[in-house]
């Protein structure tokens, strides 16, 4: 006994370090996980608040650039309001297609991380907002990212610029369906995988959300192709997709409170059961 | 109260304040940031007790953590080089040095230099390897290590001389 306590605070030191050094280790591997409840993440009181004294801060820096965003969209609104009934003009990309005006919950970003292979952001709304995970966050250019962690007053997001994000996507003017990942390299493109072989696609079209996730509605805008690359041994090809959305500058956002999704997710469920 | 100890929680809570809200912003050329806030663990004295900090990089860790999404990723980083420091100060400074009287910061000699240095790439290397979680991305991991580890060097460099100029 004497010598088993002898042997403990000769190396307590060495058995703390391995002790502390497991439970961050698994903290890690958890969070590497796909499927998983995150501990440390940054929609909690502490992170939250901080971020957002410091978004407060920021805000004023950034006045120029979100003025030109709300003029631009005033602009946008206001061209509709004029010509009504203008069947002739030219008809404006409308990326909040499907969704319905009283799903959209507005919401700022607080935090917003792009140089690591897991980015995440951070929103100003919570679970008292109504927000809760799974749930699609877009602004008025594409897609942003999905709700992960929700706590009181605060969201975090799985950005489009994750490793572990996967999107279902399609090409806009054919149906061809593939799915959205990212290579971990540039913040402006991202991948479309799995695309098979028979669809006919150029440089410079269009890809938008699929209609087979219960997260995001079909044809929200996502980027246009910017390179293809044919895979020799499948017969799929891979896309370089240029995002229409700067992911470095993100001010306001929007959640998707589908009431669908429910409904979808319930019934699927009970197809399961029986 | 201990002076000593005062003076380590004030450099705790101001080092990871200045990480959270400046240099976590600074992204140069879009994916190159440093990580300043290990100063904490390289400036932590020298006889000092060794599990007190091994307990508080693990807590520095995981705060940053907590700020920026990365599950364990910093705690583990930290903590190894908490646990290395005693081997580094050995390879850096020589086995028969007077540990006792070893100040790092202060003016910058080869030796204090070294010792920041591996300091600074045992961190990096730990954090980015974790960080990326897959041996595919090893050329990135070591290419985003060197750039980084230049970028804290200069920093923490800039921060020791700012905080204790020479006194002549």
């Amino acid at each position: 006994m004497q010598q088993i306590f002898n042997f403990i605070f000769k190396n307590s030191n060495r058995i703390l370090f391995l002790l502390l050094l497991g439970i961050s280790l698994t903290l890690t591997i958890q969070s590497h996980s796909f499927h998983r409840s995150k501990i440390i993440s940054s929609a909690n009181f502490l992170s939250g608040g901080v971020y957002e004294k410091v978004n407060n801060l920021n805000e004023y820096l950034n006045l120029k650039t979100q003025n030109d965003a709300l003029a631009l969209e005033n602009a946008k609104l206001k061209s509709l309001l004029f010509n009504r009934k203008d069947t002739t003009a030219v008809k404006k990309l409308d990326s909040l297609k499907g969704v319905k005006p009283e799903d959209l919950l507005v919401s700022k970003v607080i935090h917003n991380s792009y140089n690591v292979h897991e980015n995440y952001l951070t929103l100003n709304s919570g679970e008292i907002d109504g927000v809760k995970a799974d749930m699609g966050v877009i602004n008025s250019l594409g897609i942003v990212g999905v709700i992960e962690n929700t706590s009181k007053n605060y969201s975090t997001v799985v950005s489009i610029l994750n490793k572990r994000s996967q999107i279902n996507a399609k090409i806009k003017k054919s149906n061809h369906f593939g799915s959205l990942n990212w290579n971990g390299k540039s913040t402006g493109f991202v991948q479309l995988t799995d695309l098979p072989r028979l669809a006919l696609i150029k440089i410079g079209d269009t890809i938008v959300t699929g209609g087979q996730s219960v997260i995001f509605p079909e044809n929200i805008n996502i980027g246009t192709i910017a390179k293809i690359y044919r895979d020799k041994i499948t017969n799929y090809y891979t896309l370089d997709v240029k995002l229409f959305n700067d992911m470095t500058n993100l001010g306001h956002v929007y959640i998707i409170k589908s009431k669908d999704r429910e409904e979808i997710i319930n019934l699927e469920k009970r197809e399961k059961d029986e | 109260m201990n002076s000593a100890l005062l003076v380590n929680i004030f450099r705790f809570i101001l080092l990871l304040a200045i990480q959270i809200i400046i240099f976590n912003n600074m992204n140069f050329l879009g994916y190159i940031s440093p990580f300043p806030y290990i100063l904490f663990i390289i400036l932590y004295p020298v006889n000092g007790n060794k599990s007190a900090l091994v307990v508080s990089s693990f807590l520095l860790g995981i705060i940053m953590d907590l700020f920026s999404n990365s599950g364990g990723t910093h705690a583990t980083a930290c903590l190894v080089l908490a646990y290395f420091r005693p081997s580094i100060f050995k390879f850096a400074f020589g086995l028969s040095y007077e540990y006792q009287t070893i100040k790092i910061n202060d003016v910058l000699t080869p030796q204090r230099f070294s010792f920041i240095l591996l300091s600074v790439v045992i961190h990096h290397f730990t954090l980015f390897l974790l960080e990326a979680f897959q041996l595919s991305f090893i050329l990135d991991t070591l290419i985003t290590t060197v750039l980084s580890t230049i970028f804290t060097i200069i920093i923490c460099i800039i921060i020791i001389y700012l905080i204790k100029p020479n006194k002549r």
